[in-house]
């Protein structure tokens, strides 16, 4: 498979373009901040992303979507992010469509994501740095399981209708095994949420489950077997967040050249300065490269390659440093009124630092691949 | 099967029947690449020239140039597969050429049918080793201010000058040059010569290097007469051919930032001189880290590399794209043999021993410092990126 987009990729992306652009500007971002939204996104946009299909993008079609891949959920992402559209799509339509597909849980919960009505929300993290550990218990109790421990950093947590949980069934918390993936409904008792507005204006919550009752169908997969799960979900964020990286790095790309063109400092256009030149010129290598590294890991998971992890943890590690350099040099290079809240580039800091940390940093990436390597 | 699937089943099953087994290991040092050409010394290892002679004769040292012209005419996606199966097999490269990589690609877009028929053979063959006549001491950087003449002669130019850097100049057959055949513009006054360097008149000088070798000249031009027919393009057109050459050259470097084929010298070597703690980690932990990051990098680049190709077989990369691919794999390159020499300590820092393979690491090391100045520098691929494609003002 050739490493570009073929042409019904390309129209997808030119019709992901104009939605997001229009429905979903950095204006709509914005807005939702200035309002202090409780929500932290727009119910009415999700549901206008159900009418494209975008919501079914990763559904089979057995199953009422479009039965695309991680490329086209890519594209979409990227439109995402360089729009910085607040929008529960990775969360919900990649990560936790990925856990469920294939498992008796899809026809519960993927009518209402197709329809754009449900919301999934992944309680993974429980600290503030990912890792592999898992401490929150399930204990057996009658025909189901009892859920005890907290997780952090859950986007949409507070006002997703679906949890998506990884907790432990055996074994101690460094354990690869014994781990087990829930459904659990956000109704679910003695679950509570506590929403915390972050840096890219954002809400993620901190949840606490003080003994919540699941039933036994409640199981994604297999008890004790949630790793898999996990890895689909993992794979599939991982990728996604990348891709949206690729948006927020490109996006911040595109203004600082912009502003390269239009801003004149000693009588001349900023951007002939050979310093800055070259500064934007290497930005656009690094950006380049990760986005390479980005296609190849949704083309191999998309084939179920067995290399497919490798290359997850190449482009999530890649487009975390390209994005980061992408948008340092962005603030510095608008000078004062890149620091100001006026000005939108700080938002693509802002939003870069969030999607850094989501699903494993540079660093916990760069670890994973030398330990498979053996070193 | 697919005819894919059985292309690739019957170039697997030739290339273990044919390839020599020296031929699989990877190259200790410079000198076990195979440069073909008439001065070719293949009394050390005469597995070189089986290899290049079976390789050829099935169009594979050029597997996507036409039959017609000595090539393998594979599609693009055939000479995939080829590489692929070669790597998997861990082939070295047939023939290492500036004919193939450099003059071949200009020979097919600008070349007369004569021209190209009289030497793309011969070059896929490996009969003639070329060098590139470009830089002089007063034209590197700004290569379009070249001052090497030729003066018109009824059906000959007769040229004279100095060229600089001409690497492999003592050892090569022919040489494609840039000559000055007008001095009214200073890219509109260039043409493009090819011809042979035992003409009279040409005479070269090693220059000894960094790294101990010394693989290129200071090239001489004193009254050499060359025949009209064997300029490229017409006459004062010479920079479109120079700077469409350029680009190949520039791909052709950016490759020396992809990893090896088989197994990982860098973590391997590093494994060994410094050892695994109780957890089975690089017991320096932070070289690991930085070696981990360099692995992100290396293997980003890699689907870099295989993206630049599949986009340039499609028609659909940047005409400046090589420039990044350029700038970007030689960084790379410079970085990892850094990674090298710091993972084998002292190991890496003899010079002449027959342990270190007469110092093949520190000189390959030198060696590498050089990839982001020949086929012009970093700063000269970042101007170009940021001209042409980000498209900022002068
Ligand atoms: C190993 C090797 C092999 C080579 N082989 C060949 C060969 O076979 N044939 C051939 O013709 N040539 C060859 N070259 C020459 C090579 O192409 C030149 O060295 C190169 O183009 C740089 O020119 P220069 O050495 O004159 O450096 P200069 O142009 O003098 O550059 C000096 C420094 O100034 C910087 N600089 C110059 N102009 C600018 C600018 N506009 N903006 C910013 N920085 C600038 C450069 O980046 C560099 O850092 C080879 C060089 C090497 C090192």
């Amino acid at each position: 498979m050739p490493l570009y987009l073929n042409d019904e990729q390309t129209m997808l992306r030119e019709s992901a373009q104009q939605f997001v652009s229009e429905a979903a500007p950095v204006s709509h971002m914005r807005a939702l901040r200035d309002a202090n939204d409780a929500t932290g996104f727009s119910r009415d946009l999700w549901k206008q992303f159900a009418e494209m299909g975008f919501t079914g993008i990763l559904i089979p079609e057995a199953d009422g979507g479009l039965g695309l891949g991680h490329v086209e959920a890519g594209v979409v992402l990227e439109e995402i992010g360089r729009n910085l559209s607040p929008s529960p799509f990775l969360t919900t339509a990649v990560a936790a469509v990925a856990a469920l597909n294939g498992t008796a849980q899809r026809e519960r919960w993927f009518p209402g994501i197709l329809a754009g009505e449900t919301v999934a929300a992944l309680a993974i993290d429980e600290r503030a740095k990912h890792g592999d550990a898992i401490g929150m218990k399930a204990e057996r109790s009658g025909n189901g399981f009892k859920l005890t421990g907290a997780k952090q950093f859950v986007a949409h947590g507070h006002v997703a209708d679906l949890l998506i949980v990884a907790a432990r069934t055996a074994g101690s918390p460094e354990d690869h095994d014994g781990v087990t993936l829930f459904a659990v409904s956000k109704d679910a008792a003695n679950l509570t949420a506590d929403p915390q507005r972050l840096a890219d204006a954002s809400l993620a919550a901190r949840m606490t489950f003080d003994g919540v009752a699941v039933d036994a169908d409640a199981v994604i997969g297999e008890v004790d077997g949630g790793r898999a799960v996990l890895n689909a979900l993992l794979g599939a964020g991982r990728t996604g967040a990348a891709a949206e990286m690729l948006g927020v790095g490109g996006g911040a790309m595109d203004m600082t050249v912009q502003y390269l063109k239009e801003r004149k400092q000693f009588g001349v256009l900023i951007g002939s300065f050979q310093a800055l030149q070259h500064r934007a010129a290497h930005l656009y290598s690094e950006l380049e490269v990760a986005r390479a590294a980005v296609l190849k890991a949704q083309q191999l998971l998309d084939a179920g390659d067995a290399k497919a992890d490798e290359a997850v943890s190449v482009a999530k590690a890649m487009a975390g440093m390209a994005s980061t350099l992408a948008v340092q040099e962005g603030v510095q290079m608008h000078g004062g009124i890149g620091m100001t809240d006026e000005y939108d580039i700080g938002f693509y800091m802002k939003r870069g630092r969030v999607l850094a940390e989501l699903f494993g940093d540079t660093n916990y990436h760069a670890d994973a691949l030398a330990r498979a390597a053996g070193y | 099967m697919s005819d894919l699937e059985q292309f690739r089943a019957e170039t697997r099953a030739w290339l273990e029947a044919n390839v020599p087994a020296s031929m699989r290991e990877p190259m200790r040092g410079e000198g076990d690449a195979n440069w073909g050409g008439r001065k070719a010394d293949y009394s050390k290892n005469p597995d070189q020239k089986l290899y290049m002679d079976r390789m050829a004769e099935r169009g594979w040292t050029v597997p996507d140039w036409p039959k017609a012209y000595g090539g393998g005419g594979l599609s693009a996606a055939e000479a995939k597969i080829l590489r692929e199966e070669m790597a998997r097999l861990k082939c070295r490269n047939p023939l290492n050429s500036f004919g193939i990589s450099m003059l071949g690609p200009a020979l097919l877009k600008y070349g007369t049918e004569e021209q190209k028929l009289e030497h793309l053979p011969r070059i896929a063959r490996g009969e003639i080793r070329w060098c590139q006549g470009y830089s002089e001491p007063n034209a590197g950087s700004d290569l379009a201010g070249l001052q090497t003449s030729a003066v018109s002669d009824g059906d000959d130019y007769i040229v004279n000058g100095q060229k600089v850097w001409t690497s492999y100049a003592d050892r090569a057959d022919w040489i494609f040059c840039l000559v000055r055949t007008s001095k009214e513009s200073k890219q509109g006054g260039i043409s493009f010569l090819l011809f042979d360097m035992d003409s009279p008149g040409v005479s070269t000088k090693p220059i000894l290097l960094i790294s101990g070798y010394s693989p290129f000249c200071e090239t001489f031009f004193d009254n050499v007469r060359v025949p009209k027919k064997n300029r490229v393009h017409d006459e004062n057109k010479g920079w479109d051919v120079a700077k469409y050459l350029l680009g190949h050259e520039r791909e052709m470097i950016s490759g020396m930032g992809l990893a090896s084929p088989g197994g990982n010298p860098l973590i391997e070597g590093a494994i060994a001189t410094i050892g695994l703690d109780a957890q089975s980690r690089l017991a320096d932990p932070i070289l690991r880290a930085q070696l981990a990051l360099f692995e992100v990098r290396s293997k980003a680049f890699s689907a870099m590399s295989e993206r630049f190709i599949d986009q340039l077989k499609a028609g659909q990369a940047h005409p400046a794209q090589p420039s990044m691919m350029k700038y970007y794999g030689t960084e790379l390159n410079k970085d990892r043999h850094e990674l090298i020499m710091a993972s084998g300590g002292s190991d890496t820092l003899e010079w002449e021993s027959e342990r270190s393979n007469g110092g093949a690491k520190p000189r390959a090391w030198l060696r590498t410092k050089a990839n982001s100045i020949e086929g012009g520098t970093s700063e000269v691929q970042l101007n170009i990126i940021a001209k042409r494609i980000l498209e900022l003002p002068s």
